[in-house]
């Protein structure tokens, strides 16, 4: 260095050598600066987009598709946007689990929307347990996948209505009813796989909680996606109860209803059927018997809100049908992650899974317009719960009478200490 | 397990007119569809996987049919000539190439087109599930039997079975084309060396085989949700029936059916849990009793 030279000067030549040394850094250095920034957030989903099931798969697709656009027109998250990356399981448990493994060792996704029946989310969870990736737990409502914890683990969230929340809601309704009309003798038909068994055993218990009188005289446990319920039915006919629960549902329960009607099984029993408040069923039903009990699954008039209203027929007018419950517990995801990924600015799966617990979100099917993730068992509460009785055509359920969350809360309480989770 | 729930069922004949007709209903559908199986293996000597496709098949074509012309009779027509034709096709183009090849090349084609079949109805009809509906005709109050409740469109499909069990029983004993086609089925060479196209003999009896299958579809239509895949449960059902009855046996069909629809009706009172289960027992115990099946010869 000479004398005369200024030692912290910048001049054009150096400025411009500096310049052209960074660039040449860029470019050939760190691609993977500039790649990074514009890296998509891959999304890995494994559903049911076939068989007797696939029209929920479908609207689970659809209804997170619906908000991940909005999400990525939007600008993404500083212009990361979601990739969704969907897979058909077929509706069978040793599919999702392999499908999910892949979507995450082959595929690259960072994050499990696990948008299976109960029978697939445990297998797709045991993967997420082993993987470690952020699985959202989409449409499984067996309690047990997140109040068990045994089960449950720290990077799993359920972001579906949950089977004791129904059952208590259920539970609370029926007893009314039975009470009112003088219903001692019930009979259950229930899916035989965990789903139909968790959640009819807790359906009876809140029954026979709020109507000690009533005495289950009968079960039927047909096969899920069984083609012919004729011994069901019949065997119903003889055990002649007065009322008749069932949690079968989508091509199940419609089969069912169609077999039944012709037997007048519905003329001589009162149906509490949990999952018949479903577009899904309420339409491919052709000759809709009247009155049957039901909670509500996504209809548009359930909260009765025009947020709901609007999402309601937004999805309607993009996807020609109407959503589903399936459908509306995947927006729920889609919004819940989209708030995380808000939240933390990073799409890392340990940060979201912290900015989710106790996460409280804006949505049209939260019972007062919000929706929780309740940290401690990582499972969404707050959501529009009800049951009302059913007419032929729309809305198919003219009065939902909506569940307390504050009796949802203490029973379901009461029911972990009874379960040994607490 | 409930026996005493089933003793208690046995001394009421309300509760057995109920199940014995739940059970002839169960075993009626069934044997429409294990007479398919059953004639196309007797006389082809080949299992046709796809007969539960063919099934799914009917009941999709006589969904189309009855929403267009609001007739049950001309959907359940249409299911059994579609599939017949269907069958008959797929018959001259892919099965009677692998005739004389080896099991699992026969399988390898038939599960390929259960596949291809299924991608199809998906397209076609969508991959939502499908109900028909009732027709008109038949939603009326079930009908009291010795204080036992029958619905009136499964009186109605039990006499429709037993009917189509007759004319394949006439046409096989009775006719012309039965001796011929008994005779393709039991020394192929010889009919042929008599101057009889046993190509087309092939070709028809997997047509007729088709058509029972889309029968029974197109009739099982109004009280069966339908998605792409229902044939599977089917055709297993239909295997265990024609094992039961005797491969290639008719009258096999028959029997095996009704036994399995009498077992599925009782063992859901008795043995609700295990029901299945029976069904899979009886039929080993006639694997070990009778290896060949209870009517186990060739028609």
């Amino acid at each position: 260095m000479s004398k005369n030279e200024k030692p912290n000067r910048v001049t054009r030549r150096r400025f411009l050598k500096n310049a052209t040394a960074l660039g040449g850094a860029a470019v050939l250095g760190f691609p993977m600066i500039s790649r990074a920034q514009a890296k998509t957030i891959r999304v890995g989903m494994p559903t049911i987009l076939s068989g007797r099931v696939a029209q929920l798969g479908t609207s689970s697709r659809n209804a997170v598709m619906l908000e991940i656009d909005k999400f990525n027109a939007a600008g993404g998250l500083g212009g990361r946007k979601i990739e969704m990356v969907v897979r058909d399981s077929k509706g069978q448990p040793q599919e999702a689990a392999r499908v999910s493994r892949e979507l995450v060792n082959s595929e690259g996704c960072e994050i499990l929307f696990d948008a299976e029946a109960s029978s697939g989310a445990f297998a797709v969870h045991e993967v997420a347990r082993d993987l470690g990736v952020l699985c959202f737990h989409i449409n499984s409502e067996t309690s047990s996948l997140t109040a068990d914890p045994k089960i449950r683990i720290p990077n799993a969230f359920r972001t579906a209505r949950q089977g004791v929340h129904d059952s208590i809601v259920g539970g609370s309704y029926a007893a009314a009813e039975a009470k009112a009309k003088g219903l001692r003798k019930w009979m259950t038909c229930s899916p035989d796989y965990a789903y139909g068994r968790d959640t009819t055993a807790q359906f009876v218990e809140y029954l026979k909680m709020f109507y000690p009188q009533a005495e289950i005289v009968g079960e039927a446990w047909p096969k899920l996606f069984q083609p012919d319920y004729t011994e069901v039915i019949t065997k119903i006919l003889q055990a002649k109860p007065q009322a008749l629960y069932s949690c079968l549902w989508g091509g199940d329960l419609t089969s069912y209803i169609d077999q039944g009607s012709i037997y007048a099984l519905f003329a001589a029993t009162q149906f509490f059927a949990v999952n018949m408040a479903d577009y899904t069923a309420l339409t491919v039903v052709k000759n809709l018997p009247v009155g049957i009990h039901s909670g509500n699954r996504y209809i548009k008039t359930f909260p009765r809100t025009p947020a709901n209203a609007a999402w309601g027929d937004a999805y309607r007018a993009k996807y020609g049908e109407y959503p589903t419950n399936w459908a509306w517990e995947s927006a729920t995801t889609a919004n819940f992650l989209i708030s995380a990924l808000k939240k933390t600015n990073s799409a890392d799966g340990k940060k979201l899974a912290e900015a989710l617990r106790g996460m409280k979100i804006d949505s049209p099917f939260g019972t007062d317009g919000t929706i929780t993730m309740r940290a401690e068992d990582q499972t969404i509460i707050g959501y529009a719960i009800g049951w009302g009785t059913t007419i032929s055509k729309e809305p198919y359920i003219p009065e939902v009478k909506a569940g307390d969350w504050k009796q949802i809360l203490e029973l379901e309480l009461d029911w972990k200490k009874r379960n040994k989770y607490l | 397990m409930d026996p005493t729930a089933l003793a208690e069922c046995l001394k009421t004949t309300s509760c057995v007119v109920t199940q014995v007709t739940s059970g002839l209903i169960i075993g009626m559908l069934l044997f429409l569809v294990a007479a398919g199986l059953t004639l196309i293996f007797g006389v082809l000597k080949v299992v046709n996987f796809t007969h539960g496709s063919f099934y799914m098949l009917g009941a999709y074509l006589a969904l189309s049919v009855y929403k267009i012309s609001d007739s049950f009779t001309l959907a359940v027509v249409c299911a059994g000539a579609g599939v017949a034709l269907f069958g008959l096709v797929f018959e001259r183009l892919f099965m009677s190439r692998v005739y004389g090849s080896n099991v699992l090349m026969q399988l390898l084609v038939c599960y390929a087109f259960i596949l291809m079949m299924d991608d199809a109805v998906k397209l076609i009809w969508g991959a939502e599930f499908k109900s028909m509906g009732m027709p008109t005709a038949f939603q009326k109050p079930p009908i009291l039997l010795a204080g036992g409740v029958v619905p009136a469109f499964y009186l109605f499909l039990i006499a429709i079975a037993l009917a189509i069990g007759a004319v394949l029983w006439l046409v096989i004993t009775r006719t012309r084309l039965g001796k011929i086609v008994r005779a393709a089925a039991h020394n192929p060479v010889m009919t042929s060396a008599l101057g009889i196209n046993t190509g087309m003999i092939y070709a028809a009896v997997f047509a007729a085989g088709g058509m029972l299958a889309g029968l029974a579809g197109g009739l099982a239509a109004p009280v069966r949700s339908m998605a792409p895949g229902m044939g599977v449960s089917i055709l297993i059902e239909s295997f265990i029936v024609t094992v039961i009855g005797g491969m290639g046996s008719i009258g096999g069909a028959l029997a095996g059916s009704l036994l399995i629809g009498l077992i599925r009706s009782f063992g859901s009172i008795g043995f609700p849990l295990f029901t299945e289960g029976i069904m899979f027992l009886f039929m080993a115990m006639v694997l070990v009793i009778k290896p060949s099946g209870l009517f186990g010869k060739d028609i």
